[in-house]
């Protein structure tokens, strides 16, 4: 685990494009993320957030320029599943929960892609629901809770394997007013709690000011903090 | 836990999808144990027909059926003479009709043929095998469906016999047949002086290739095949074993294609929980080897109800009356090891390429996949 203060995340000139470079996502994107930092990308839709958070998480290859993500260039086949395995957590705009499951069973989804062992993994879950106030609902399925409460199961999903820095792609942007701000208080004590860093792509201000830095994109581009 | 522990709960999520590959891989197992079950009875039963408490069997050489052989009665009784020769009967198969029942297979024999000496007489007495004209003999699965009891005629062809006893074998081709002393048999298919086959017992078993080189020397119109041999290389029973995989095999390719189909179909609609598996820390390996453990599972699962459903109609068919006894299902160890194997097989490949396509789901395309 890094020091309070040392770099979490470097990207240096970074470039993506889709479409055989027709069309520019990023361009010569540069950020650096300390431990313990919440930091907004902030932007309208289309504006490339996501790309760069999913850049970061190594779930797609820049055209050009470097990236450092917990000491390890995501960059590399080898070091992807590493990230996802052990350093990052992922939560979506679409919770992107499985359906059917319980609740606990999606949030031991990423116990599995480890192979921990049960017992272990059924202590991590319940004390993560419980911090999240899910405990009542572990044995039911998805289907049966409501948008902040699936968003808070993809909270706990993505921070069961304890991760150093969470990426979160609009995880209020699905949620009425009053839910996602229940949901942004828990990300932001969670943060606190358990010293991770998050980086959080949205498109509302009033979230992004609750940052402790705010990045601006546009256009692709990488503004100053504002 | 393992990641291989997603494979069941995958397949109760999808019941319907999982129990329609079962139902694919099961009716392909059934199929394939039923029809190898009753040709390998069938070719069972025919094999001891021929080799009742013999060690050789004589025809004529190159002859395409047993049915079309003739060996000349003559030359039987030179054979029952050769020094190595413990005891010859000559045999005369046919195919006779009655009212009603236009195919049953006649066998033309002598009243010491081991047929006879070893079947129970439920009616008359071997003694009488032979001793009067124009009488028939049953087999006990015949006179149950000819329903003419002993004493009353019978009519076969155009001919009518008086019923003078019936024979319990256990054979289901005897059983279902009539027999006839080999005179009344030759008369009757106009073969005066001629036998379908010559079943040969030895003296001494090693005398073997002496007895056979004895015999194609003499008469070289006619082959003498060991019993073993005669059933790797006759025709008929290479067709039917050939007929019985290849119909087998069909029904698994169906079975396979259905795999195939439920797997792909199951792959496709799990896209995004797939990528999303991806984003949580699961190798490509993990991905492919959940959807190889899936058809795996739905192998095993159609397998042991195929067998159950394939051995519940093996055992009722010898019991439906439609069959006349003909049904003796034989199922060896080798067959339901090649029905396992194939049923493993035909799902695993089935799912191969559903495997692969789900190992390289790329997670950023994927969730934006709607």
């Amino acid at each position: 685990m890094s020091d309070r203060g040392s770099i979490v995340v470097r990207a240096r000139h970074v470039w993506k494009s889709y479409d055989q470079g027709r069309v520019s996502v990023l361009q010569d994107a540069s950020l650096e993320v300390r431990t313990g930092e919440v930091v907004a990308l902030w932007g309208s839709s289309g504006s490339g957030k996501s790309t760069l958070l999913h850049l970061l998480g190594g779930l797609d290859t820049p055209d050009r320029g470097e990236l450092s993500v917990c000491g390890l260039d995501p960059t590399l086949e080898e070091n992807r599943l590493e990230l996802r395995r052990r350093h990052l957590g992922f939560v979506f705009q679409l919770h992107n929960l499985i359906p059917d499951l319980t609740v606990e069973e999606n949030i031991r989804v990423p116990a599995l892609a480890l192979g921990r062992p049960a017992g272990e993994t059924a202590a991590r879950v319940r004390d993560l629901a419980t911090r999240v106030g899910l405990q009542h609902r572990l044995d039911h399925r998805i289907q049966d809770l409501s948008g902040g409460e699936r968003q808070r199961t993809a909270i706990c999903r993505a921070l069961l394997n304890a991760p150093a820095l969470l990426l979160a792609d609009e995880p209020t942007g699905s949620l009425d007013e009053a839910t996602g701000d229940s949901v942004f208080a828990l990300l932001r004590s969670l943060a606190q709690h358990d010293r991770i860093t998050i980086i959080l792509a949205t498109h509302e201000r009033r979230f992004a000011e609750a940052c402790d830095r705010i990045i601006r994109v546009r256009s692709g581009r990488l503004l100053t903090d504002l | 836990m393992h990641s291989l522990s997603l494979v069941f709960t995958n397949l109760r999520r999808h019941r319907l999808r999982a129990l329609i590959g079962v139902a694919g891989i099961a009716f392909g197992v059934a199929a394939m144990l039923t029809i190898l079950g009753i040709v390998n009875g069938a070719i069972g039963m025919f094999e001891r027909i021929l080799s009742s408490d013999s060690h050789y069997l004589v025809f004529e050489r190159n002859v395409s059926d047993l049915f079309f052989s003739s060996v000349p009665e003559t030359d039987a009784q030179d054979i029952r003479a050769l020094p190595h020769v413990a005891s010859a009967h000559p045999l005369l198969f046919g195919v006779v009709s009655s009212p009603g029942f236009p195919v049953i297979t006649c066998f033309g024999l002598e009243a010491e043929d081991p047929r006879l000496t070893h079947a129970k007489w439920l009616e008359g007495s071997r003694e009488r095998f032979g001793a009067s004209e124009g009488e028939i003999f049953l087999g006990a699965r015949a006179a149950d469906f000819l329903h003419t009891p002993t004493g009353k005629d019978l009519a076969i062809g155009a001919q009518h016999y008086r019923v003078a006893g019936v024979v319990r074998t256990e054979n289901g081709f005897e059983d279902g047949g009539v027999f006839l002393p080999l005179r009344s048999a030759q008369a009757f298919f106009h073969r005066p002086g001629v036998c379908s086959v010559v079943a040969v017992t030895l003296r001494n078993t090693a005398e073997g290739a002496a007895f056979k080189r004895a015999v194609e020397a003499a008469h070289p119109r006619l082959i003498a095949l060991e019993n073993r041999e005669f059933s790797q290389s006759y025709n008929s029973f290479r067709i039917l074993k050939m007929t019985a995989w290849a119909v087998g095999l069909c029904a698994f390719l169906l079975g396979g294609l259905g795999v195939a189909n439920t797997m792909l179909l199951s792959v496709f609609s799990r896209i995004r929980e797939i990528a999303v598996l991806r984003v949580c820390g699961f190798s490509q390996w993990q991905v492919s080897a959940l959807v190889l453990g899936e058809a795996t599972a739905i192998a095993c699962a159609g397998l042991v109800v195929g067998l159950l459903l394939g051995g519940g109609v093996l055992l009722v068919l010898p019991h439906a009356p439609q069959f006349q006894g003909y049904v003796q299902a034989n199922v060896s160890g080798w067959v339901l090891l090649g029905i396992t194997a194939t049923a493993v097989v035909t799902a695993v490949a089935g799912a191969i390429y559903p495997a692969r396509f789900a190992g390289r789901i790329q997670p950023a395309e994927a969730l934006r996949y709607e």
